[in-house]
């Protein structure tokens, strides 16, 4: 079945509210827009104005009643427009959905998803572009998900609702276009686990979300080379999942980790550090990052793309740890 | 970092001696790994590390003898790349303060470390000064109240040895001063593995680094001899690479020589161990009819090497009874009696040339006869030869010591403390025994206990040594 990116997200949610009645989707624009990237469009129609609810320009106050939703019993689905729009309801999330199962002594939990778009290369200006899941990716009782294939998009969804945690799904906008093909019957998928995408011998390249297809080019290139990568789609990044991180970087002994996130104190840097602690014996040169540039993203396409990760940054990036033509 | 400590090894360990290193700095150590085999009074020992990581360097040199807990040697989470400048070098120099005059300068101080002198007092920020800087505070003088070690007196004891080191370092000069190679970690292992020198390696990594394919490749040509100008080919460097130049005595040797100081620390443990714990002693004699003829069936099937002999049931029975009556079973310490829920049975061994250690067969009451019999004979030939560890000594939680086989007929043991009980077993015999109004001959085994009535009483102890009889009336199922 040819499917995009965005419509395995929406025959997601479809899924899942016929799946279950306390499923519900809230959010800006969801309802009569279809959703500022178009991802709800119909729903409203199919599902009624219960239970695609259209909010107020407030993510403090709709994240804040997504919370209270989950501790009712629903499942809800809140989606934010952009990543940097949730920074607006980031006591909602870090205050309240992260702590309230810790805090009360482990008798709420909240079974709330948050949606939301990340990433830059849309030329969508610095207050839509930036890519903070690694921010969150920081917080204990948060559970970070990913999803860059179409596979994950449709399937992550489910399996997110039925955490009885908080789940926080970063789609990256580049990615709603994306055309493929998906299984028929294409259906949850697990979220502990990295994916190797490309079993290789000479570098890992570990990534997720929006770098992922740069990424893929990268190490067809590298092949045209002779340097043979792997490639992990992380997938979820937090909790990380060291065993394949580690286990990859056992068998290559380099590693180059690419993520649209700022270097410092960034996912990418969790990730260096983690290979330093536990797999130092194994590597055979410096693990490298590919990450974008430490500046608001730019408007200009140019400078934009200067900006962000590339094929050919990360190219470079593998020939330095391979040493061969560095 | 971590400090590894010398651990103790008993109850009366105080100190150890170092006779060996089995690692070497450079080396990466797991939990449970071997690193050292030290000298107690009583046997040698093979002492496993606490901390994973790399053993970054010794804060002692072999035959050197220091008190339970003194640091022997640093385990860096992560590899010490050049190995600094030991900072243990610093408190080893008595660092003067203001009001006492520095040492003349002629005077060598010999490089042992401080001797145990009561403890200066210093406030726990100053001792963490200290320990950060890597100076002892035991070194120092204390210039504050009441001579208590300030923070200043441990900054001038570390700017003094700072300054010391790097004096000395560029006295010597560049020999000292090794170039370091720069090298990857994976490089650096496999170069170990191979016997693989990274001196001197061209380096094709990032920045010229040595990688692991370098290594290889100098390890294949070194094999082949065939690189001209190449390095000098690798020796397997062995442990001993280390260069531990101090004199080094077999560990036989050491074995062998100890019987005085091993009497002298029995002795006093025991005179501990009577002076503190008021035993009681009860005794029975258990009738191994059954035990024996069952045991001789079942040999009957076997080859010789792998045959039963009447210890291994005895020993079996007794742990299987501990188990039952936890009163035996455990340590008193700090005036609380604590139960230990698993059987760690110490047996005592004599060694050949005089004297005893008791080690653990660890969960004894859980282990088959065959599996028994074979940890007995491993840790009786281990305790023979020196090769016992730390859990092994420190672990029983009850003994039982067995003078069967030297024609003793009853044993009273002393209690090895903090352990509660000891189980006495004599010669197996064979007696004129009565049952059921007849008169045959059966053989049998006098077993004693001795017990901390602290803990327990003749009530429980005799339920303790019946229950063993019991067990025995059903070999098949011990």
């Amino acid at each position: 079945m040819k499917s995009t990116y965005r419509e395995a997200v929406r025959a997601a949610l479809r899924d899942a509210m016929r799946r279950d009645e306390r499923v519900f989707l809230m959010g800006e624009d969801v309802g009569r827009y279809g959703g500022g990237f178009a991802v709800s469009l119909g729903l409203l129609e199919e599902f009624g104005p219960e239970r695609v609810r259209d909010t107020p320009l407030s993510e403090s106050g709709f994240v804040g009643a997504g919370i209270g939703a989950a501790l009712g019993g629903m499942r809800p689905v809140v989606e934010i427009m952009t990543v940097n729009f949730s920074l607006l309801a980031l006591d909602q999330i870090v205050n309240n959905a992260a702590t309230l199962l810790h805090m009360s002594g482990g008798q709420f939990n909240v079974p709330l998803v948050i949606r939301m778009t990340t990433g830059a290369g849309r030329q969508l200006g610095a207050q839509h572009s930036h890519s903070l899941e690694g921010w969150y990716a920081h917080i204990p009782g948060l559970r970070i998900l990913t999803p860059a294939t179409l596979a994950d998009a449709r399937g992550m969804l489910w399996t997110a609702l039925e955490d009885p945690d908080p789940v926080l799904i970063f789609e990256h906008g580049s990615l709603y276009n994306v055309a493929g093909e998906l299984e028929d019957d294409a259906g949850p998928v697990e979220l502990d686990k990295a994916a190797v995408l490309r079993p290789g011998t000479d570098v890992t390249l570990i990534t997720y979300g929006g770098t992922l297809a740069a990424v893929l080019d990268a190490a067809d290139q590298l092949a045209g080379e002779g340097i043979d990568a792997e490639v992990i789609d992380l997938r979820v990044l937090r909790p990380l999942d060291d065993g394949t991180i580690l286990g990859s970087v056992g068998r290559t002994h380099r590693a180059v980790v690419v993520d649209e996130g700022w270097r410092s104190g960034s996912i990418s840097a969790e990730i260096a550090a983690r290979i330093g602690e536990h797999a130092f014996f194994d590597l055979d040169a410096p693990v490298e990052r590919v990450c974008s540039e430490e500046v608001p993203v730019p408007y200009a396409k140019h400078m934009e793309l200067a900006a962000l990760p590339s094929a050919e940054r990360v190219v470079a990036a593998a020939r330095r740890a391979v040493g061969a033509r560095g | 970092m971590a400090d590894f400590r010398m651990p103790s090894l008993g109850a009366d360990m105080e100190h150890g001696k170092v006779v060996e290193w089995l690692v070497k700095p450079g080396d990466y150590v797991h939990k449970g790994d071997l690193v050292a085999a030290v000298d107690t009074d009583k046997t040698v020992m093979d002492i496993e590390s606490f901390e994973e990581g790399v053993v970054a360097e010794f804060l002692v040199e072999i035959g050197d003898t220091v008190e339970v807990g003194t640091p022997i040697a640093r385990i860096a989470a992560t590899p010490a790349g050049p190995i600094p400048a030991p900072p243990e070098q610093s408190p080893a120099v008595e660092a003067p303060s203001a009001p006492h005059p520095a040492p003349a300068p002629g005077e060598p101080k010999a490089p042992t470390p401080p001797p145990v002198q009561q403890a200066a007092s210093a406030s726990p920020p100053v001792r963490h000064l200290a320990h950060t800087l890597g100076v002892d505070v035991r070194s120092l003088h204390g210039s504050g109240r009441n001579g208590e070690v300030i923070r200043a007196d441990v900054e001038r004891a570390a700017g003094r040895s700072v300054a010391e080191v790097r004096a000395t370092s560029t006295a010597q000069g560049s020999q000292t001063q090794e170039p370091r190679v720069r090298s990857s970690p994976l490089s650096r292992r496999v170069a170990a593995q191979l016997g693989v020198d990274l001196k001197g390696l061209p380096g094709t990594g990032p920045g010229g680094a040595v990688t692991e394919a370098d290594v290889r490749r100098a390890a294949g040509a070194a094999a082949t001899g065939t690189r001209e100008g190449a390095p000098p080919p690798p020796q397997a460097q062995p442990a001993e690479a280390a260069a531990q130049t101090a004199p080094r005595q077999s560990r036989k040797a050491l074995v062998g020589d100890k019987a005085g100081t091993l009497r002298r620390a029995v002795g006093s443990l025991m005179a501990r161990s009577k002076k503190e714990i008021p035993h009681y002693y009860l005794a029975t004699t258990l009738d191994l009819a059954a035990a024996t003829a069952w045991m001789q069936s079942v040999n009957q099937q076997r080859p010789v090497s792998s045959r039963l002999v009447p210890s291994a049931l005895l020993l079996k029975a007794t742990a299987l009874a501990a188990k039952e009556v936890p009163d035996m079973n455990g340590f008193f310490t700090r005036g609380e009696f604590r139960p230990s829920r698993s059987v760690h049975l110490g047996v005592a061994v004599a060694l050949r040339r005089g004297g005893l250690v008791a080690p653990a067969l660890h969960e004894a009451e859980t282990l088959t006869l065959d599996e028994l019999m074979d940890q007995l004979r491993d840790l009786v030939s281990r305790a023979r030869a020196g090769r016992l560890q730390r859990a092994e000594m420190a672990d029983p939680t009850i003994t039982v010591t067995n003078l069967g086989d030297l024609g003793v007929e009853s044993v009273y043991g002393v209690i090895y403390p903090p352990q509660v009980a000891m189980v006495g077993l004599g010669k197996v015999l064979e007696q004129p025994w009565a049952r059921d109004g007849m008169l045959g001959v059966r053989h049998v085994v006098k077993a004693t206990l001795s017990a901390d009535h602290r803990v327990s009483d003749g009530l429980r102890g005799g339920r303790f040594l019946s229950r063993i009889d019991e067990l025995l009336q059903r070999p098949e199922e011990l």
